[in-house]
């Protein structure tokens, strides 16, 4: 049992250590990682924060809401 | 409405543009993981250093591919929530469920063993390595079951039932949603293709590798595992394809007219192997479609239904709603005019509903859902102004799905000789009009692939849920200015994001024909 909590309670580190150590040997990886990082910025914080909205959840505030301006929408339209 | 109909169109244009350059990233991913796993699994069999080498080397490219590639998909779902907002709405349900699917499930899968399958070389097992690479080549395929599961759904609408106080199609048969005749057509056309494609750019690079004259034994292995892939893969795309033209006959008869520029057809109908439409042809004209076509007799029958003398029903008749037994009667079937009439009954339904429950009238609203299900199969057509906005793009389905058919073509040929070669003619490796021949097949493939969803796509025009809603129902009230904008932007970034993918690796590409592999 003590052996079991051991190596759960190492578990993380031995994680990290895992991820560390093969980010640090990838041959290709640091231009792949700044492509990724760049994209991943781009998407989340540009596009998803400033340019691409979730209208309906943005401009109203109950799924009730939403499913009347959806009803008025495709009624008008 | 001009600007409604500026809105449709540069949404179409924006999400087109990200379905494009998504896709040119997800087939290779599917391909390579597969063929990597295969190198891979040839390793531990054989303890062969070769094939770790081999490997690694496929893996690399994979690499860089799965990197530039990870997250274009997202920003499909963006559109969804601000182009498209009455859509996302519409069928919040039944993408809901594989969406998330997806998400928590093959999504995780995948990007958990890639890391092991990256990272854990000399770390973990040889075993649990090549289960890791497997199980990353399984969470790729399971991610593209679900979205294509999507897809489906949006092609054949099945298995919900439409709730007007939600304003939603509700799931009501997961199974029916998830297993759909469309879905499962769909998901093995696809993922299948993925293999071609991996496999074409795997034999490919190996033609530059043995331009080089530094790896041919790399070469040699590689284009084994690759061709045979390959050649499982367009057969059974082929295999899965004649499903498609069947299942697409049954549920999107409109959609395969216009593959065909067929506008009456007749029992025994055959298929335009190659020809040139006519500009001017319009539905309901007495013009000629083609100006030039060679003509596969009863070929289009025996395609769409299995039978050389089944009728199969052209745009005209199809507007018209009229069919031909095989004797020659007319069969009445519903007119897009009466579509049309349906739609708009089912719209003054939805109408009357949202007056009674505004009045809090429950046997009006009662009343008013039962007239809204009665008619509800033909809701979108109330948006169109006259039958033939239901015709889609024809020229442009038609060529993309003679490029998709005649590349396809090419390809079996092209795994064929693949095989031949490195099995029985290897001498014909030292011929650089072969080699180049094969480089340049990366191209077709790509082509080849991005065609068949433009048939896919374009072909289903003007619907984005067949015949429950059309792209100018679809859409958000919002400025076409602003997704004007975002289009621009996508245009740079996507270029950007290219040139960065195609750099890195054609860098690495000569990188490694410049090095002796083997001896790494």
């Amino acid at each position: 049992m003590n052996t079991f909590s051991t190596y759960i309670s190492k578990l993380p580190s031995v994680i990290l250590r895992f991820y560390l150590d093969g980010f640090r040997s990838m041959t290709v990886g640091r231009k792949l990682w700044i492509i990724i990082l760049i994209k991943l910025a781009v998407i989340f914080l540009v596009l998803r924060l400033f340019l691409f909205p979730d209208i309906l959840q943005r401009d109203y505030d109950s799924d009730e809401a939403r499913a009347d301006a959806v009803r008025n929408s495709l009624i008008n339209r | 409405m001009n600007d409604l109909m500026s809105v449709v169109d540069w949404s179409r244009a924006q999400f087109a543009l990200t379905a494009i350059v998504h896709w040119l990233f997800v087939p290779l991913t599917i391909g390579l993981s597969l063929i990597v796993a295969l190198m891979e699994t040839i390793w531990y069999r054989t303890r062969d250093e070769k094939w770790l080498r081999i490997t690694k080397l496929w893996m690399k490219f994979f690499g860089i591919n799965f990197a530039c590639g990870v997250a274009t998909g997202i920003i499909l779902e963006f559109e969804f929530g601000t182009n498209w907002s009455n859509y996302s709405w519409f069928v919040g349900d039944i993408f809901g469920a594989p969406l998330a699917i997806e998400g928590i499930f093959a999504f995780f899968l995948e990007s958990t063993f890639i890391a092991v399958m990256f990272f854990g070389w000399k770390k973990v097992s040889r075993g649990f390595h090549l289960a890791s690479t497997w199980l990353t080549a399984l969470g790729v395929v399971l991610s593209a079951l679900w979205i294509l599961v999507a897809n489906a759904w949006m092609q054949y609408p099945a298995g919900m039932k439409f709730d007007p106080a939600q304003m939603r199609n509700v799931m009501d048969s997961f199974s029916d949603v998830a297993l759909s005749s469309m879905a499962i057509n769909k998901f093995f056309h696809t993922v299948l293709s993925g293999w071609v494609l991996g496999a074409v750019f795997v034999i490919g690079v190996s033609c530059y590798l043995l331009l080089k004259k530094k790896n041919r034994e790399v070469a040699v292995c590689s284009v084994r595992v690759a061709g045979w892939v390959g050649l499982a893969g367009i057969l059974l795309t082929m295999w899965t394809g004649d499903g498609s033209a069947v299942e697409v006959s049954r549920v999107q008869p409109m959609k395969l007219a216009a593959m065909e520029g067929l506008y009456r057809g007749e029992c025994g109908q055959g298929l335009v192997g190659f020809g040139i439409l006519n500009p001017d042809k319009k539905p309901g004209d007495d013009r000629n479609a083609m100006i030039w076509d060679i003509e596969i007799p009863y070929g289009l029958s025996i395609l769409a239904k299995h039978d050389p003398e089944a009728f199969v029903p052209g745009i005209d008749d199809l507007i018209d709603g009229v069919e031909l037994t095989a004797g020659g009667d007319t069969i009445h079937t519903v007119s897009y005019a009466e579509r049309i009439e349906a739609g708009r009954r089912a719209q003054a339904a939805l109408a009357d509903y949202e007056t009674a429950r505004k009045a809090g009238d429950k046997a009006a609203m009662e009343d008013a859902s039962r007239r809204i299900d009665a008619d509800y199969r033909y809701f979108g057509y109330g948006y169109l102004d006259s039958p033939q906005e239901a015709v889609p793009p024809v020229a442009l389905t038609f060529y993309a799905f003679r490029i998709m058919v005649i590349a396809g073509g090419y390809l079996l040929l092209f795994m064929v000789l693949a095989l031949f070669i490195v099995y029985k003619k290897q001498n014909w490796l030292e011929k650089k009009f072969i080699l180049l021949g094969g480089l340049a097949t990366i191209a077709v493939v790509w082509i080849c692939s991005e065609a068949g969803w433009i048939v896919a796509e374009v072909g289903r025009q003007p619907w984005v849920i067949q015949d429950l809603m059309p792209a100018r129902a679809a859409v958000s009230a919002i400025n076409s200015g602003s997704v004007q904008f975002t289009f621009w932007i996508f245009v740079a970034v996507f270029t950007m994001l290219l040139a960065a993918e195609i750099s890195i690796m054609v860098h690495e590409i000569k990188k490694e024909s410049g090095n002796n592999i083997l001896n790494k």
